[in-house]
């Protein structure tokens, strides 16, 4: 039987919004928090998504994107709670602990760094394309591990999770609610996205850059700016991480997280809207359960992931919906 | 001004030379067959027009000089490109071909499915699934959406059925007729190319050869430098 995939990414929605209000009803809050992971790193890859389903792009370096979001969230936080002056040489101030304040801040900060990144790393593609990338987000890994004014390598706790108007984000529901509705917001943005000209174009340069030109368009003008706006994404999800751990630290620059985002992507369905989401929510209940009983429950994922490539090219969804292509 | 210049144009593939002096003019509104034997350097004359290839001597676009331009400017200029071998975007739909390569202008998805109403019935088709015919139609209306003032088709009709061949000719027909579009037509078939074209240009050996109104080409210079 195959199934509708608006179907599917309907029930995921729902199943994903159900799921912490059950676990509220039965007083878990672990369960809030584990799906509230999920989110965030569904938002990460769905950033991933632009570039990678879209563009074609695979970047093997995005977690210096999630890395410079989780620091931007650190630092701010770190000066605001602790009274300090953050001193930027033009500028100095008090950090905050305002959490779109932050959003903001590490969206700038890493759409900055993409831009940077992307200008240099777009010039070349395939296999190049990929080791450039890894090498900038080693860059960031290594500077992290050096920054021994923000914890080095033993990175730096928050003690308080940052405020959002009008909301307890101490409250593990509240929060939940908070990431999910900026999940569900960045997935429709997606989807704009996809079906508009841009994205039409975006996905006519993965197909054939050459004849992108023929019709009046640069496929780097295409690629830098879904590469700034991927960026952008997934450093709102170092943010949020970071805030959902209360702490930030090197590895969320390190190469297997980057590949760990390719991963959910590749399980969920390379392209299609919710892939990222289902990956990510397969990536964590597997990290769960599997995670308690061995350590070595990567193995597990990387069958799963062999069974999807051999028998399943268009991911989890493509081999619900039949639909190999993300095409729907 | 001519809308078109080329002068004395020569380009290489790396050490190769392809052409050694191509001189062609063209008009707005008007409708030029360039022809020549296989070789003789027509492609390579489109993709130095387009800024596919590096060249040197006379080129330019409404007076303005197009050397050293990227090949999307010239797009953006008002050039639009039927490649050879009717390369669409496969995995995007009609529309979607369509709609990516749009710039604001007369052309729009509604004239260009009037145009070609096979493609308005298949708009929610992928390009890949096309017969080669649609696939061809589908090339030209994606150039048709970039509203170029100089159109210009490689072997827009290679390898497609009569009746697929006598469909896209008659919209060449009407464009020529009812739109102020320039069209710089590459065929083999000389008899359609002198039903629709105003002058003609000749190649032989990367180098213009003869250039006149069509009704001045004589089946001695065709036999002799077309083969036909």
């Amino acid at each position: 039987m195959r199934l509708d995939e608006r179907y599917i990414n309907a029930v995921m929605i729902a199943g994903l919004l159900a799921l912490p209000l059950y676990a509220l009803a039965v007083d878990e809050p672990f369960t809030i928090t584990l799906v509230t992971r999920a989110v965030i790193l569904a938002l990460a890859a769905v950033g991933l998504n632009i570039i990678l389903g879209i563009g074609g792009m695979v970047s093997f370096g995005h977690a210096a994107f999630f890395g410079l979001g989780g620091y931007a969230m650190g630092i701010l936080a770190y000066h605001a709670q602790t009274y300090t002056a953050l001193d930027l040489g033009f500028i100095s101030f008090e950090g905050t602990k305002s959490m779109p304040l932050i959003w903001l801040v590490a969206m700038v900060v890493s759409a900055i760094a993409a831009l940077f990144i992307g200008v240099l790393s777009l010039r070349t593609s395939g296999v190049y394309f990929i080791m450039i990338t890894l090498a900038f987000g080693q860059m960031f890994y290594y500077f992290a591990i050096s920054w021994a004014q923000y914890g080095g390598e033993d990175g730096l706790s928050i003690y308080i999770r940052n405020d959002f108007p009008g909301l307890n984000t101490l409250e593990p529901i509240q929060f939940f609610g908070i990431c999910f509705v900026i999940l569900c917001a960045v997935l429709l943005l997606k989807a704009r996205l996809q079906a508009s000209p841009f994205g039409l174009a975006l996905n006519a340069a993965r197909q054939s850059a050459a004849r992108v030109q023929t019709v009046g368009m640069s496929p780097m003008r295409l690629r830098l700016l879904a590469f700034v706006l991927s960026g952008a994404i997934t450093g709102l999800a170092g943010a949020l991480y970071a805030d959902l751990n209360r702490f930030v630290s090197p590895a969320m620059f390190s190469w297997q997280l980057s590949g760990e985002l390719i991963v959910l992507i590749i399980i969920g369905g390379v392209g299609r809207l919710m892939g990222p989401v289902i990956g990510a929510c397969i990536f964590v209940a597997l990290e769960h359960f599997l995670g308690g009983l061995t350590e070595f429950w990567h193995i597990y994922l990387g069958l799963i992931l062999l069974g999807i490539v051999l028998f399943g090219r268009g991911g989890l969804l493509g081999y619900l919906t039949g639909k190999e292509g993300a095409h729907v | 001004m001519s809308l078109l210049n080329l002068e004395n144009l020569t380009a290489t593939y790396g050490v190769s030379q392809a052409l050694f002096g191509v001189d062609l003019t063209m008009e707005e509104g008007e409708v030029t067959a360039l022809m020549g034997r296989n070789g003789m350097g027509k492609t390579t004359t489109v993709k130095a027009i387009c800024r596919m290839i590096a060249s040197e001597g006379g080129l330019s676009l409404d007076g303005q000089d197009l050397h050293g331009l990227p090949s999307h400017r010239v797009a953006r200029m008002g050039v639009g490109l039927v490649p050879e071998g009717r390369r669409c975007f496969a995995d995007l739909t009609v529309r979607e071909n369509l709609i990516a390569a749009a710039r604001p202008g007369d052309w729009t998805l509604e004239t260009v499915f009037q145009l070609f109403p096979r493609l308005g019935e298949r708009e929610g088709q992928r390009a890949v699934s096309l017969s080669g015919g649609e696939q061809q139609m589908l090339a030209i209306g994606r150039a048709l959406m970039t509203n170029p003032r100089l159109l210009i088709l490689d072997e827009a009709t290679e390898g497609l059925a009569p009746i697929v061949r006598q469909e896209i000719w008659a919209a060449l027909r009407k464009l020529r007729s009812e739109t102020s579009v320039a069209i710089l037509l590459i065929d083999k078939s000389l008899a359609e190319l002198s039903a629709v074209s105003d002058k003609a240009v000749i190649l032989e050996r990367g180098k213009t050869v003869w250039s006149g109104p069509m009704a001045e080409l004589g089946n001695d210079i065709t036999e002799r430098y077309v083969g036909v």
